[in-house]
C-alpha cells in the first residue's frame, strides 16, 4: 500500500522542541512531503508544507509533532513526561533505513537483548522470555504489554550490578512506543523510555528517543549516549531485515509465543486499516 | 598521571581508541562528549581542550593529543609491553604504519562520512562518497587478499598492529553508510580476526563474534 490513507491523518514528531530556538528553521520529510518547522519570537512553533499552507502543530513530549493530514484526535497523552522529579532527556533523531512500523515492531521485542545488546540488556545465558500479557486496550484503542521481566546485566546507565527488570510496553499511535520499566534508584517508581518515528517514507525513517528518567547523578551525555548505544546497535539489525515492509499476513513470518506483543500490534495495524509501511499481500 | 578520553560512543574515531585500550588492558577514564544532538564538540568549554573541535582527545597528564592515529603510536609506544602492536624493526615497517594510519584517514572522510549522511543525516554528495568509500575498499580489499597469499592475516605480517585497529572500525561499519561488503571477501575475513582478538570490545553497529556451543559430544 503506498497511499498514506489513515496514516496521514496521525501526529508525527517533526522537531525536538527544545532544539527549535525562537527563528530557526529546520526542513524535515514527512511521507515524501516537506515541511518547514519554525518557531516565531513569542515561541510559537509552525510547521508549513510546500504550497505554504499551515499544518496541524502542538508541542508535547519534548517534541514539536506534526502532520500531512487532519488528526481527528490531540496527541496521546503521558503524564509521567510531566512528573516531577524526571529528567527529560532528547536522545535525537536517528535515520534508519527501514519501515517506520519495524522500527517500533523491534522496540517491543524483547528475545533480541541478549544477542544484540550483549552484557547490557541482556545475556547469555539468560534468554528465556517469561510468559507476559498482551492486550489491545479496546477504551483507549492502544496495545499494551504487561508482567514483562527479563534479566538484564545493565539495564539502565544508573545500573551497577544485574538485575530482573519489569518492564511494560504501550504501543499509543502506530508510530510511537513507550516502555515503562524498573527504575534501579526509585524502586517505586517506573523509568520512561519513548521512541517516536517519523516516516520519510515507507521504508525510510528517522526516530527519535525521548527519556523520562528519575536519576540525578548520571551525566546527561552518558544518558544520551547509553540510549544511542542500544538503539545503534538496532539499527544495524533493521536495515537487514527482509522484506523492508513489515508483514501483516501472519502466514508471512512463524512467530513464537516470545512474540505476543508483536502479534499483537500487527493485528492492531490491520484492524485500524494502518497500512503505511506494512507489506500488505496476502491481508 | 592518568589516561583520560573524552569520548563519542558512535565515533568510529574514538572506538579505535577505546579498542586499542581495551585489547592492551589499559584503564582509562572518560567523559562522554555530546556529539549529536548536543554539539557540545563545538561548545566553548571543549574548543578550550581541543581547538580543532574534534574527537577523539586523550590527556595523559599534561600531554593532549587530539587525533586519533597520534593516539594509537603514543598508547602503542608507552603502554604496550610486548613491543608487537607498533613495531619499529626496519625501516620499511615503519613506513607502512604510516601509509594504513593516513589509509584510515581515507577511511574516515569517504565510509565515515557516507555513515554520518545515512544516520545522522549530516550533509554531503552521498553517491560521490560512496564512490569514494568503496574505491578505498577497493583498496583494502586487494592488499588484504595479498597478504592472504603470503600467509598473513593482517595489514603488516601476521600479528596486529595499530595500523589494524586503525583501518577496523570505518571499514567494518561501511554497511551503516549503504557500503556493503559483498564484494570484499578478504576484508570480511580480516574484520572476523580482529573480532577474535581476545579482550576485544564491540561498537554499535559492530557486533561481537558470540560464543559457539561445541558439538555436541556423540
Amino acid at each position: 500500500m503506498t497511499s498514506p490513507d489513515i496514516a496521514q491523518d496521525d501526529w508525527y514528531p517533526v522537531a525536538i522542541a527544545a532544539m527549535l530556538t525562537a527563528g530557526a528553521e529546520q526542513r524535515v520529510t514527512l511521507m515524501s512531503h516537506t515541511l518547514r518547522v519554525t518557531r516565531d519570537a513569542a515561541g510559537k512553533a509552525t510547521v508549513t508544507d510546500d504550497h505554504g499552507t499551515a499544518r496541524p502543530v502542538c508541542e508535547a513530549h519534548g517534541h514539536v509533532w506534526s502532520s500531512i493530514g487532519t488528526p481527528p484526535h490531540p496527541i496521546f497523552s503521558l503524564p509521567e513526561g510531566v512528573q516531577d522529579g524526571r529528567r527529560l532527556v532528547d536522545c535525537g533523531p536517528v535515520r534508519v533505513k527501514a519501515s517506520p512500523l519495524r522500527v517500533v515492531e523491534n522496540f517491543l521485542d524483547i528475545a533480541h537483548f541478549p544477542f544484540v545488546h550483549t552484557d547490557i540488556l541482556g545475556a547469555e545465558p539468560h534468554t528465556v522470555v517469561a510468559p507476559y500479557d498482551v492486550e489491545i486496550r479496546d477504551t483507549v484503542d492502544e496495545v499494551w504489554a504487561t508482567k514483562v521481566s527479563f534479566y538484564q546485566p545493565q539495564a539502565a546507565k544508573s545500573a551497577s550490578d544485574g538485575i530482573v527488570t519489569e518492564y511494560e510496553y504501550r504501543v499509543p499511535a502506530p508510530c510511537a512506543t513507550i516502555l515503562y520499566k524498573t527504575c534501579p534508584p526509585r524502586p517505586a517508581e517506573m523509568d520512561v523510555i519513548a521512541l517516536f518515528v517519523r516516516p520519510l517514507n515507507e521504508e525510510l525513517c528517522d526516530a527519535y528517543a525521548w527519556m523520562a528518567l528519575f536519576d540525578d547523578d548520571t551525566a546527561l551525555e552518558d544518558l544520551i549516549q547509553f540510549q544511542q548505544t542500544i538503539f545503534l546497535q538496532d539499527r544495524s539489525i533493521l536495515e537487514n531485515q527482509v522484506p523492508r515492509k513489515l508483514p501483516l499476513d501472519p502466514r508471512m513470518e512463524s512467530p513464537t509465543r516470545a512474540d505476543k506483543t508483536s502479534i499483537a500490534y500487527r493485528r492492531w495495524l490491520k484492524r485500524r486499516g494502518y497500512h503505511y509501511g506494512a507489506e500488505t499481500r496476502g491481508v | 598521571m592518568s589516561l583520560h578520553l573524552y569520548d563519542y560512543v558512535l565515533s568510529g574515531n574514538c572506538y579505535k581508541v577505546r579498542l586499542f585500550l581495551a585489547l592492551l588492558n589499559q584503564h582509562c577514564d572518560v567523559t562522554a562528549v555530546d556529539f549529536f544532538p548536543g554539539e557540545a564538540h563545538l561548545s566553548p568549554t571543549f574548543l578550550e581542550i581541543n581547538p580543532a573541535g574534534t574527537l577523539p582527545v586523550l590527556t595523559d597528564g599534561d600531554l593532549t593529543l587530539c587525533d586519533s592515529a597520534a593516539i594509537l603510536v603514543y598508547l602503542a609506544q608507552k603502554y604496550d609491553n610486548s613491543g608487537t602492536w607498533h613495531p619499529s624493526t626496519d625501516a620499511a615497517t615503519s613506513a607502512w604504519i604510516q601509509f594504513w594510519l593516513a589509509f584510515a584517514s581515507k577511511l574516515s572522510d569517504t565510509v565515515g562520512q557516507a555513515r554520518l549522511h545515512d544516520m545522522l543525516n549530516l550533509p554531503c554528495d552521498i553517491d560521490a562518497t560512496r564512490t569514494a568509500g568503496h574505491r578505498a575498499l577497493r583498496e583494502l580489499e586487494s592488499h588484504l587478499s595479498e597478504q592472504g597469499f603470503r600467509g598473513h592475516r593482517f595489514l603488516i605480517g601476521d600479528t596486529p598492529t595499530i595500523a589494524d585497529i586503525a583501518c577496523f572500525p570505518y571499514a567494518a561499519l561501511a554497511p551503516d553508510g549503504g557500503i556493503e561488503h559483498d564484494d570484499y571477501p578478504a576484508v570480511r575475513r580480516w574484520l572476523v580476526d580482529i573480532r577474535r582478538l581476545p579482550r576485544f570490545i564491540e561498537m554499535p553497529g559492530i557486533h561481537r563474534l558470540h560464543d559457539q556451543a561445541d558439538d555436541p559430544t556423540p
